[in-house]
């Protein structure tokens, strides 16, 4: 699994729907513009609604990595 | 010819700026008429997941969804019988919201609650305040107040909490690009 930088991770598991997406929103401004969050997740929901989210909101999914149950999603602030 | 250009132009320019005016946006707009738990709950997932994907949102109140929205601290005022009535045998709150099936008299309602505490999944009461945060709007319908005798003093505290008439969310229905009615 390769290692991607981020700037500020998101604890988001066992948190089920609608935490995750209302998270991640509140979640992304704590990143500057450019930056990166990691949002860890484990509602089997978040796995499509995170790329919704991200192509509403205008923010860019840079890679989904998966592990034991845990769906981790790199994210970066484009606006 | 130019002054034809110029013309057709000009005429394009209008339709568009009524296109812009009249134009559908980022918005989803509410009917919430049942007072189910979960139907109730459905409606309030949706709301605050559109409001997390950047949408506005504004949910109109109607109905048996209006008691969800009563205070259970605060006291109910005088009313006359039928007003008494339905302060009876309406749930006082949205925690004591039941089951649109299987509720068993109630603990339908309670073992929900309780498999919804076991998974994380926030309450009813909880989503509320919820959307409360993310700057959802509520509009209670000022018939169904009337109509079932509840007072303006004994809903909750809900930031910018409007009462409002069926034109009021019709026109934000018409500039809304999602309506829905649970």
């Amino acid at each position: 699994m390769s290692t991607m930088a981020f700037d500020k991770e998101l604890d988001l598991r066992n948190l089920p729907c609608p935490m995750p997406v209302v998270k991640i929103s509140k979640g992304i401004k704590e990143v500057a513009v450019g930056g990166v969050v990691k949002a860890v997740t484990t509602d089997p929901g978040a796995r499509t609604d995170f790329p919704a989210w991200a192509k509403t909101s205008g923010n860019q999914i840079l890679d989904t990595q998966e592990s034991g149950g845990e769906v981790s999603f790199f994210i970066k602030r484009m606006k | 010819m130019e002054s034809e250009f110029a013309a057709q132009l000009e005429e394009l320019k209008a339709r568009v700026a009524d296109l812009e005016q009249n134009a559908q946006e980022n918005k989803l707009s509410m009917v919430v008429f049942s007072g189910d738990m979960d139907k109730a709950l459905a409606s309030l997932i949706i709301a605050t997941g559109a409001a997390a994907m950047g949408m506005e949102v504004m949910m109109f109140f109607t109905f048996w969804a209006t008691p969800l929205l009563r205070d259970p601290q605060k006291a109910s005022p005088a009313k006359d019988m039928m007003g008494t009535m339905f302060g009876t045998m309406l749930p006082k709150g949205a925690a004591k919201a039941q089951l649109s099936k299987m509720n068993f008299g109630g603990m339908g309602a309670k073992m929900m609650q309780a498999l919804m505490n076991s998974k994380n999944v926030a309450s009813l009461p909880q989503m509320i305040e919820l959307a409360g945060e993310l700057g959802i709007k509520i509009c209670i319908c000022d018939m169904s107040m009337s109509l079932m005798g509840f007072k303006r003093e004994e809903m909750i505290a809900y930031p910018d909490l409007m009462y409002c008439g069926v034109a009021k969310f019709l026109e934000q229905a018409l500039g809304s690009k999602v309506q829905l009615f649970i």
